[in-house]
This record gives structure tokens, C-alpha cells and sequence, in this order.
């Protein structure tokens, strides 16, 4: 096989089978990134790419496009473009590719995108021309074979393209063979959902290990006992763990007067209830990093760091 | 069969608003078993025209008014002094119904405008009378052949060509607050219950719009 071409820090680390981390970032309905932009410089020393949100659960925020362009050139950081095929054809996000490439961006995360009768424009075309394994198809033809349905592109973009995975599917057979089918679209790497569950996650990736592609593990670290509890009821299929709920309340209810300790309180209760997982995981050479979707939480990242050390 | 629904009533009101002398057509086929054409819906809509002050000049059930050539048979029951009175049209079909009335007014020089009372869902099965099921959305290259005979343009919300997406959650899916079932996981099933997971492992090109879409006719002779 022909050595891997390299393209970014994320395409770098996942070539040299490096375990690593990233972080994700979530632009919201505004012109003004600037907070996410911060949250970004806060994040930028511990990760090596952070994924930037299109528009999930179908509510409308600003581009991914334009927030990943402005954010990795402002914040210094190396972004992962979430691109869904939810908005735009195919021959519009062939264009959105090349001009992906002109501003910069190095990594697509492929996605399909919640419908937008989720969201806040139910009546909004819903248009799911590609869907995620052939939005990496497109990609790889564009970046490897420098062509769109065989037309030359006369300067073509570089790419690297993940995408997602879930866990905690079930039939899990059946997301089981759809990473299959991914893979041979040409994806490079996993991300997946938020998992909890120890002994099924272990199942899914033992079972995803024959495709051979580097595999980053949701997690979730918990900001506070009401963070924890969102989660656990607002994400459809993911449950959190009674007793990290019932840790996560007595974290509340203990150090309602001492905020600053009960920070750290959290921090480090995130610290002790993900280091054992991950380790586990790691050792049985099933992962290839940590995907951290928490989102406004960047002080967790330096325990993160600790996470997947060692 | 081709599923319609009623409109409601404020809508074709609305629409009949500059007529007043009215003939009425409903669907012999479909539309009835749909129970939009029926006698009792006849009955119902002749009512309403009434009860909104329009003269009814005529009605008449035409056996399939999607057929042309059955049209051209049909019309030839309508009395010549209704056509001399009507103002407008009223048909209670199918889309594809009330388009080959139009093809059938241009032969006959009828120049009145022909208004729809019905609203079509598409191509469908009956499970019984008051439940159909939208099956096929005539997509013009039929994927049945890969996926266990279940359509994934109609059954998969997002209409993908490699499903299960992340949305979907036990087998249902996320569109419509997980009440529905997901269609990539029943095609999974069914593949899995015939022994064909061969087929839920291909990866498949994206949908080939090519050909498909706008200002469709199948004409081989
Ligand atoms: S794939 Fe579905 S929409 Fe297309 S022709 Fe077959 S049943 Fe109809
Ligand atoms: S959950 Fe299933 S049916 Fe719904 S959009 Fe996703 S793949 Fe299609």
C-alpha cells in the first residue's frame, strides 16, 4: 500500500498511531464567534483538532464553513469541519469542498445531519443528496484523484474525512456493517457518539476492530450535577450511569457554598470516572483517542490530558 | 393505489371564490377507496358547494380520470347544457387526474379553469380502508432488489442510500419523535431474516438524479 499522504496534525497523529484528543465546538445562532473563539484558545494547547458543529439538531446556527475558517484562523487551532449532507447537494458541497480547502480547512467530519423537522426550520427542504459514507466517497475522489465525477479539478483540495458511530446502537450488527461501509467509502476516521456503557462499547469496537481505522471515543465529562442530568435525559439512547448521577447530585448538593472547590470537586470526579474507561479500553488497543463533546467546559481539558496519558 | 386525502373545505372555497355555476368530477378509482370520491364524500362536497352558495350545474364520476383515453369516453355523458352554464370545474382525484382532464379540455375546447379538492400523498398500500401506507415514490430505478424488497426512499426519513444514520434509536427513528419505525433497520432485518446480509454490506452511489425529477414521461412507442 502507498504510504499515507498527510494533510493536517490530525491526519499526522492518526498516521503515526499517536492516541489522542480532541475537543468539540459548538457556534451558535450569532455573527459574533467570539466566545467560541475563547473557548477555542482555552482548548487550543491540549487538543490536536476540534470538531466545529453544522447545525445540530437541525436549529439553526451560523456556517460551519465560515465558523470553522474563522475559528481555526483566529484561535490557532486545527479544526475538524462537521459537514452534513442534511442542507446542501451534491454538486453544492462539491463546491463547498474545494472552497473548504481555499480557507484553510484540512479535516471533514462526514455526518448526515439531524432532519430538520427536528429543528427550528421544520419546513425547510430536507435534502440528504449524499448521505455520510458517500460524502466520503466524494471527498476521497476529490482529494485522491483530484477529479468530481472524473472531471479534473485544476488545483485540488486535501482532505482528510472521518465520521461518526454510535455505540449504544442497536441491532448493533447493523452500525456494525455501516462503519463497514464507511470505511470502504474511504473514511479515515471514527468519532463516535457518547458512550457509558463499558462492556457494550467494548463489544462495538471489538467488533469494528477488522476494519482497521482509528477509533475516537465519545465522552461526555460532566460540568455539574445539572449538565450530567441534560444529558442523561435530553440524549435520546444514552444513558448516564445511576451512581455517576447520584455522585454527580451529592457534588451539588455538598459544596453548594464553596463554588471554587466544587469545581474542582467535578473536575476531578470526571477525572476518576473516565481514567479507569479509557485505560481499559486503551489497553485493549481498541481506541485510537478521545473525542470530548463537551462543550463549554474547556477548563476539563488538562485532566483530560491526564485521561489519556500513561 | 394513489393515496389522497381531503382538502379542507376553506381551501377550495377559496379557490371556486370568482365561480359560481360548478361542475363537479370525483375519481371512480383510487379516490374511492381512499374514501375522498365515495358517494358519502360525493354527498358531502355537494353540501358544502351548496351551503357556500354555488350552483352545482353537474357531477359526474369518471372511472379513472388519470386515463385519457377512459376520459374521452366519460365525457361524452356530460350534457351540453351544463357546459353551457359552468363557470369552473371542481375534481375530487388525484394530481396526475386532474392533468389529463386538462389534456382532455384542450381537445374539446373547453376553456374553464378545473380546480382540485383532494390532496395526493403518493403511491401506496392499503392495509384497510382509513390506513395506507406511502410505498413508493416512483423514483424511476428501483433499489428494491438491494434492500430486501423495502423501499429506503420512502421508508428511510432522510431517503439514504446507506442507513441506518445516527438518528435512529431500538429500530425507530428520529423524525417524528421515534414512533416510526427506521427504515434501514427494517431493511437490515429483513435482509438478515432472508440470509442477504451481503446486501446491507454494499456500499451504495449515491441517488442518480440524472434522469429522475421534473417533467417525467415513460414513452417507448
Ligand atoms: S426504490 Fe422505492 S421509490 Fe424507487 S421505484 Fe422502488 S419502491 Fe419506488
Ligand atoms: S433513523 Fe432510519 S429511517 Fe430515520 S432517517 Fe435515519 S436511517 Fe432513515
Amino acid at each position: 500500500m502507498a504510504e499515507k499522504k498527510v494533510y493536517s496534525k490530525l491526519g499526522e497523529m492518526l498516521a503515526k498511531g499517536e492516541f489522542i484528543l480532541t475537543g468539540e465546538l459548538e457556534p451558535e445562532k450569532t455573527c459574533d464567534l467570539s466566545h467560541t473563539i475563547q473557548e477555542a484558545k482555552e482548548m487550543a494547547p491540549y487538543v490536536v483538532a476540534a470538531n466545529v458543529t453544522d447545525s445540530p439538531l437541525g436549529i439553526v446556527t451560523i456556517n460551519s464553513l465560515a465558523a470553522s475558517h474563522i475559528i481555526q484562523k483566529e484561535a490557532n487551532i486545527e479544526v475538524i469541519w462537521q459537514l452534513t449532507v442534511r442542507d446542501v447537494n451534491k454538486l453544492g458541497i462539491a463546491g463547498m469542498i474545494m472552497g473548504g480547502h481555499a480557507l484553510g480547512l484540512r479535516n471533514i467530519l462526514s455526518l448526515t445531519g439531524d432532519h430538520p423537522n427536528m429543528g427550528d426550520m421544520p419546513e425547510s427542504k430536507p435534502v440528504f443528496d449524499l448521505d455520510s459514507a458517500t460524502l466520503c466517497m466524494l471527498v476521497r475522489e476529490m482529494v485522491d484523484k483530484g477529479t468530481i465525477n472524473g472531471y479534473e479539478i485544476e488545483s485540488p483540495p486535501k482532505f482528510h474525512v472521518g465520521a461518526a458511530a454510535n455505540p449504544n446502537s442497536n441491532p448493533m450488527e447493523a452500525e456494525v456493517l455501516k462503519v463497514g461501509r464507511k470505511v470502504e467509502a474511504g473514511c479515515e476516521f471514527i468519532q463516535t457518539q457518547v458512550a457509558y456503557d463499558l462492556e457494550k462499547t467494548i463489544e462495538f469496537l471489538t467488533a469494528i476492530n477488522k476494519y482497521n481505522v482509528p477509533v475516537l471515543l465519545g465522552i461526555f465529562p460532566m460540568k455539574s450535577y445539572a449538565m450530567a442530568k441534560g444529558f442523561d435525559t435530553f440524549v435520546p439512547g444514552v444513558d448516564v450511569p445511576k451512581d455517576v448521577l447520584a455522585k454527580w447530585k451529592s457534588i451539588k448538593n455538598d459544596y453548594k457554598t464553596d463554588k471554587a472547590k466544587q469545581k474542582k470537586i467535578y473536575d476531578q470526579a470526571n477525572y476518576e470516572f473516565f481514567k479507569p474507561f479509557i485505560t481499559e479500553l486503551k489497553n485493549k488497543d481498541l481506541l485510537g483517542g478521545v473525542h470530548c463533546m463537551a462543550v463549554h467546559y474547556p477548563r476539563i481539558f488538562p485532566k483530560l490530558i491526564e485521561v489519556i496519558k500513561g | 393505489m394513489i393515496v389522497t386525502t381531503k382538502k379542507d373545505f376553506e381551501e377550495i372555497e377559496d379557490a371556486l371564490k370568482r365561480y359560481n355555476n360548478i361542475i363537479l368530477i370525483y375519481c371512480g378509482t383510487c379516490s374511492v377507496t381512499a374514501q375522498c370520491s365515495d358517494e358519502k364524500s360525493v354527498n358531502e362536497m355537494l353540501e358544502h358547494l351548496k351551503n357556500a352558495g354555488k350552483n352545482v350545474v353537474y357531477h359526474q364520476e369518471f372511472k379513472e380520470p388519470c386515463d385519457f383515453r377512459q376520459d374521452l369516453q366519460d365525457w361524452r355523458n356530460v350534457p351540453q347544457e351544463a357546459l353551457d352554464k359552468v363557470d369552473a370545474f371542481l375534481i375530487l382525484s388525484c394530481g396526475a387526474g386532474l392533468q389529463a382532464m386538462l389534456d382532455l379540455f384542450d381537445r374539446k375546447n373547453i376553456v374553464k379553469p378545473i380546480f382540485i379538492g383532494l390532496n395526493t400523498h403518493g403511491i401506496a398500500e392499503t392495509e384497510r380502508i382509513g390506513r395506507f401506507h406511502v410505498k413508493c415514490a416512483g423514483c424511476g430505478d428501483c433499489l428494491l432488489n438491494y434492500t430486501g424488497g423495502i423501499c429506503p426512499v420512502t421508508s428511510c426519513a432522510k431517503g439514504l442510500m446507506n442507513g441506518p444514520c445516527g438518528g435512529q434509536l431500538d429500530g425507530k427513528c428520529e423524525v417524528g419523535n421515534y414512533e416510526k419505525d427506521c427504515g434501514w433497520i427494517l431493511i437490515y432485518e429483513r435482509l438478515k431474516k432472508i440470509g442477504r446480509l451481503d446486501l446491507f454490506k454494499q456500499l451504495r452511489p449515491a441517488f442518480n438524479w440524472t434522469d429522475r425529477g421534473h417533467q417525467k414521461s415513460v414513452v417507448f412507442r
